[in-house]
């Protein structure tokens, strides 16, 4: 994906193979001589870890669908089935639940970290909208999936998410009908939300592939936001970069399995190990923990419709930020009011997460008013404005100064870089 | 085969249109069946009707009885629950509209329109919120109708929207006395 291969088989098996599909040098040239930005630091490790979860995901998930029933009267008894009776079913249904949370923390931060340092500026806006569709896409296969174990919370969340089209004028009541396949959510419900939770996963690797050509492109933005000028600001994919993600990888592992093993249910509701009840509505429904802003957004507006434009207008914004921002310098560090303003709209997102898991009353409902009104202004007022007022801070010249310092600066790092001048 | 640009529509470009159209409708036809198949089956059409037993209901207590999936609230309301639902002026109601699928659709949401008729301690109600479909608890909240807990919408005891975010009324199903102490809804 990036250029012809440097790639130069020697066996006569692989020239054989690499004259007819010159696959082994497009890995090559993806990944291994890849020049990647040197100075890339440890919030760059997320990419990886986010291609390590899909795995995950679509491991765990395959398995699990070998013992789970997709009916209304099976599925509740299937899942417990898993937890007790299948082997090592509890623990690859636990990776499958918290590998769900731990993709989104994973995603949440490689969002952040592409607001901090710019990372949707020229020529990556591209590459930013993609990574929006797969957001999209991983939140549908989120919610689809903790409808399949049919317990309360799965009916009630999916009752209440669907009902959210209901809100469209003239259109949303047969649109939801259609979504049901029925006059409420029932077992055509159930069924095809299983076959489109084992659909969806794999059409987030194939814009993933899309995702990963677009990086490719012009490479990999750094914490400077300095574009690379020549071989001196890179190091080659592997080993550098292959073992600085798997580090990431090792760590991110640590936290997860701490979750799968010792608190399996922090992440879950109670309420879902109750089975599916259709007349009876639990007394507080939240949705998972990574829906929380976006639902704290749309309790905060009193009317249907104008409540359900403003949570899908809060993923929206975030599709054309490439064009709502208008400075020219891409990282925060050299942005000194943008890098306030950036903490500042990443305590109001947590703390619209933090207003969606209460009720919606009294205090709870006004802070949840002033938090959404900010949220939008930060990207249609703030972004917009800062562009044109800021000074930002002089750049430097070069990665391989900001990492060196001034002069004999190409001298030493002849070193570093030694493996990709042969 | 020397044609210049500028000469009249062609034989050929008639062809690529009509081939075109015909190719567009087909697959047209083509996907429609995979769209429809998720609309509502024969089974789930045919669960059209639910009939209930009222004659053990006394004054101020209520059946729950499921149809089409949905909960349908069947109340023998008490004298005071009518008095405060027939004292609301239509102009404090936020869906001025009877959501009566028995009468037309324009039909005023006064408690006359909303009980059953000329019975009007009767009262027939899908009791799903028309915010997002959770299930309201019965005579709760300000108005002590039904108070939805998802979201906090408020209803009346004719089970009208007072307050918070739902945009209508709660429905009333298509329904009739069959005897005096049986109701047939749907």
């Amino acid at each position: 994906m990036s250029g012809p291969s440097t790639y130069q088989p020697q066996h006569p098996a692989l020239k054989w193979l690499e004259a007819r599909l010159p696959i082994i040098g497009l890995v090559h040239s993806s990944f291994i001589v890849f020049p990647n930005p040197r100075n890339l630091n440890y919030f760059w490790t997320f990419g990886g870890i986010l291609a390590f979860m899909l795995v995950a995901q679509i491991a765990t998930g395959v398995v699990l669908a070998m013992h789970y029933t997709a009916h209304v009267t099976l599925a509740f008894n299937s899942v417990e089935g898993i937890m007790r009776d299948v082997n090592s079913g509890w623990m690859l249904r636990y990776l499958h639940a918290n590998g769900a949370s731990m993709f989104f923390i994973a995603v949440y931060i490689h969002i952040f970290r592409g607001l901090y340092y710019g990372s949707y500026k020229s020529p990556r806006e591209v590459l930013w909208i993609l990574g929006m569709i797969i957001f999209l896409l991983m939140m549908a296969t989120g919610f689809m999936g903790y409808v399949l174990p049919w317990g309360q919370m799965s009916f009630w969340g999916a009752t209440v998410i669907t009902n959210l089209f209901g809100a469209i004028p003239l259109v949303g009541g047969s649109i939801v009908t259609w979504l049901w396949g029925g006059f409420s959510v029932d077992n055509p419900t159930l069924n095809r939300f299983f076959a489109l939770h084992y659909l969806l996963p794999f059409m987030i690797a194939g814009v993933v592939v899309l995702h990963i050509w677009a990086l490719h492109i012009p490479g990999s933005n750094n914490p400077t936001g300095v574009s690379v000028k020549d071989k001196q600001d890179t190091l080659p994919f592997h080993p550098y970069f292959t073992v600085k993600d798997l580090l990431g990888i090792v760590v991110f592992l640590i936290v997860y399995s701490y979750f799968v093993f010792y608190m399996p249910n922090y992440m879950g509701h109670a309420d879902n190990y109750i089975e599916a009840n259709p007349l009876v509505t639990p007394a507080h429904i939240v949705p998972e923990w990574y829906f929380l802003p976006f639902y704290a957004i749309l309790r905060s507006i009193p009317d249907k419709l104008a409540g359900v434009i403003a949570m899908f207008g809060a993923i929206a914004v975030l599709f054309v930020v490439p064009w709502l921002d208008t400075s020219k310098v891409r990282s925060a560090n050299f942005r000194p009011l943008y890098r306030q303003f950036f903490w500042i709209w990443a305590v109001v997102a947590v703390g619209l997460g933090y207003i969606g898991a209460m009720p919606p009353e009294g205090g709870y409902l006004i802070a949840g008013r002033i938090l959404t009104v900010y949220y939008f202004a930060h990207f249609l007022i703030i972004l917009p404005l800062l562009g044109l007022f800021e000074k930002p801070k002089p750049l430097p010249a070069s990665i391989t100064e900001s990492v060196l310092g001034h002069g004999g600066a190409a001298v030493t790092a002849g070193a570093p870089s030694a493996p990709q001048t042969k | 085969m020397a044609h210049s640009a500028a000469a009249q529509p062609t034989r050929r470009d008639f062809l690529y249109i009509a081939t075109g159209a015909v190719g567009a409708v087909g697959l047209a036809a083509t996907v429609w069946p995979f769209i429809n198949q998720m609309n509502p089956d024969a089974s789930a059409l045919a669960l059209a009707s639910s009939e209930v037993d009222i004659s053990s209901l006394k004054e101020g207590e209520s059946v729950t009885v499921k149809w089409r999936g949905k909960p349908v609230v069947v109340r023998n309301r008490t004298a005071k629950e009518i008095a405060d639902a027939k004292a609301a002026p239509l102009s404090d109601l936020k869906d001025p509209v009877a959501r009566n699928a028995n009468l037309p659709d324009d039909a005023p949401a006064t408690d006359a329109n909303r009980a059953a008729t000329g019975k009007e301690n009767w009262f027939v109600m899908v009791n799903v919120c028309t915010h997002l479909g959770c299930i309201p608890l019965g005579q709760e909240g300000e108005y002590n109708g039904w108070f939805c807990p998802c979201h906090g919408s408020v209803y009346d005891t004719a089970g009208r929207i007072r307050k918070g975010p739902a945009p209508e009324n709660m429905a009333i199903p298509v329904y009739s006395f069959m005897t005096d102490t049986k109701i047939k809804i749907g």
